[in-house]
């Protein structure tokens, strides 16, 4: 495993492809960009060139506000592999103001004070490779 | 004409728990053969009476195919389905309606893993690492305990479940492996013992955890003729429903499960409600899985799974709903990480009257056993059967 990055967390590098390689190219410009459906304006999460909800194949990237609120989280503390060093550490669901709740860390923070509803703000945290992961801060 | 259904028309046979829970001198297919021929004996039955098989992601290689030939199973029928720990639960819905359809006369479903003494084993993590999601998820230090944790943490927000609820959930199996011999964690636990275990991920203790074992179980189904022929009471599927949910494109609901929609369906086959059951089998790889699941299967109300399982409601064979009596995923066995198949072994020594004596629930004629594969955080897949002492 690589050194860890600004927050002290690993950053494994995504392994982006055809339907993902815009988003993680905005995250190495700090820009969350996501995929909205033409067809029913569902706002797709994970990034996929699909519509999930009306099946439609046509959707077009937009900036997101990086703005959301957690929906749920946990301070993990023992966990074996190359996360043990980074513990305790902030696992949790970010719902992000455009709808989707994802799977995030919130960082930059005294781990035992994040709470469900807490408002946050996205952060790019940059891989090796030059995408970064979508983190979360608090507002 | 009337609908078609597999209520009845296949019968669980034979059943087989591995006693062992470190096997460091076997090799994952002799695990599959040894429980094969210990739920076909069960039966009284033989390798050559199989003309269906059934394995999950826990099989090597190209999995039944693999394992067909390892055994030397002469088939005309195969069924790969892999959903995690409740795969097994699938097998017996679709086992049941091949033989409802004629197809299958005798069906083997085996499961066998190593996770204590040889890694993670052919259904471990590596394999989702091709995964459209892989990533989303896998950069953020996602572990089980950490999953089950944001599920936990969510009810508890949603509904106010106390960690001290959730340790009820524990006290309750260990109550029960006290009087499985073959049980990993034989030690009576008290709920102050659970909340002061090592926090793994809030809010879940150690002692939330279920525990990692070597070894496996099988099952063998069978037809109604097939069922008369031998002389083992078998036991009649009755009800079976099958439910997936995933994040929905992001939209993950944690505090609900696939067995708001797998439990109506077994239901509504069986012909029973919730009241009617006398013995549960809950898939507890922790304690909020069972918790969750409770209220999902319709036995209290929407969130008062903390409070429904206070007070010993969970324990044989005096509460209100007895569970895994076998000490479960929690203290007795969770063999290969997935615990579907010995949800089933044990309902079905429950309508036997086979458990141990200390827990064996008194006229138990109804049991529901339901798995939950995946996990609550992400995807899961949630399976549930209503079995039946007798018609």
């Amino acid at each position: 495993m690589s050194e860890p990055g600004q927050f002290g967390l690993p950053v494994p590098p995504p392994n982006p492809n055809l339907e993902t390689q815009r988003f993680w190219d905005a995250t190495a410009e700090g820009r969350l960009e996501l995929p909205r459906c033409d067809s029913c304006g569902h706002v797709v999460w994970y990034p996929r060139q699909r519509c999930d909800r009306c099946g439609s194949t046509s959707l077009t990237w937009f900036e997101a506000s990086g703005r959301g609120t957690v929906y749920s989280c946990t301070v993990t503390r023992r966990i074996p592999g190359s996360w043990r060093k980074a513990a305790p550490f902030v696992l949790a669901y970010v719902e992000l103001d455009e709808g989707p709740r994802l799977v995030t860390n919130i960082v930059g923070c005294d781990p035992e004070t994040v709470h469900i509803g807490q408002a946050v703000q996205a952060v790019f945290d940059p891989t090796p490779d030059g995408p970064a992961l979508l983190r979360f801060t608090p507002a | 004409m009337p609908p078609v259904t597999i209520r009845g028309k296949a019968l669980i046979a034979g059943v087989y728990e591995h006693p062992g829970r470190d096997l460091p001198d076997r090799t994952l297919p002799q695990i599959h053969a040894e429980v094969a021929a210990g739920a076909l004996a069960d039966a009284g039955l033989t390798l050559a009476d199989v003309d269906a098989y059934y394995s999950a992601g826990d099989a090597p290689g190209f999995g039944a195919l693999s394992m067909a030939e390892y055994l030397g199973l002469d088939l005309t029928y195969i069924d790969d389905t892999e959903t995690g720990g409740s795969a097994y639960l699938v097998h017996v819905q679709h086992a049941a309606a091949a033989i409802a359809a004629g197809q299958v006369k005798v069906a083997l479903i085996t499961l066998a893993g190593k996770p204590r003494t040889g890694g993670a084993g052919p259904g471990g993590s590596a394999r989702f690492s091709s995964a459209p999601e892989a990533s989303f998820e896998n950069q953020f230090g996602m572990s089980v305990p950490g999953g089950y944790a944001l599920a936990a943490a969510r009810h508890m927000h949603e509904f106010g479940t106390t960690s001290e609820q959730l340790a009820e959930v524990k006290v309750a199996a260990s109550t029960h492996a006290q009087h499985n011999p073959h049980a990993f964690l034989r030690d009576v636990v008290t709920v102050e013992e659970v909340v002061s275990s090592p926090v793994i991920s809030d809010p879940l203790h150690r002692l939330d955890c279920c525990v990692i074992t070597d070894g496996g179980g099988a099952l063998v189904l069978v037809s109604e003729a097939v069922a008369a022929s031998l002389d083992r009471h078998c036991t009649p599927v009755l009800g079976t429903g099958t439910s997936i949910k995933h994040t929905s494109g992001g939209r993950i609901d944690l505090t609900h499960t696939g067995a708001t929609r797998s439990g109506p369906l077994a239901f509504a086959e069986a012909g029973v409600t919730p009241a009617d059951i006398d013995y549960v089998s809950i898939y507890d790889s922790f304690t909020i899985t069972v918790v969750i699941t409770l209220e999902d299967l319709g036995f209290c109300g929407k969130g008062d799974g903390g409070r429904f399982v206070s007070d010993g409601a969970l324990q044989a064979p005096g509460g209100v709903l007895p569970f895994n009596t076998d000490g479960g995923g929690l203290c007795n066995n969770h063999p290969a990480n997935r615990g579907g198949m010995t949800k089933v072994v044990e309902a079905v020594r429950q309508l036997r009257g086979e458990a141990n004596a200390a827990v064996q629930v008194p006229d138990c004629e109804l049991a529901l056993a339901h798995g939950t594969g995946g996990s609550l955080a992400t995807r899961m897949g949630s399976a549930t059967l209503v079995l039946g002492r007798s018609l």
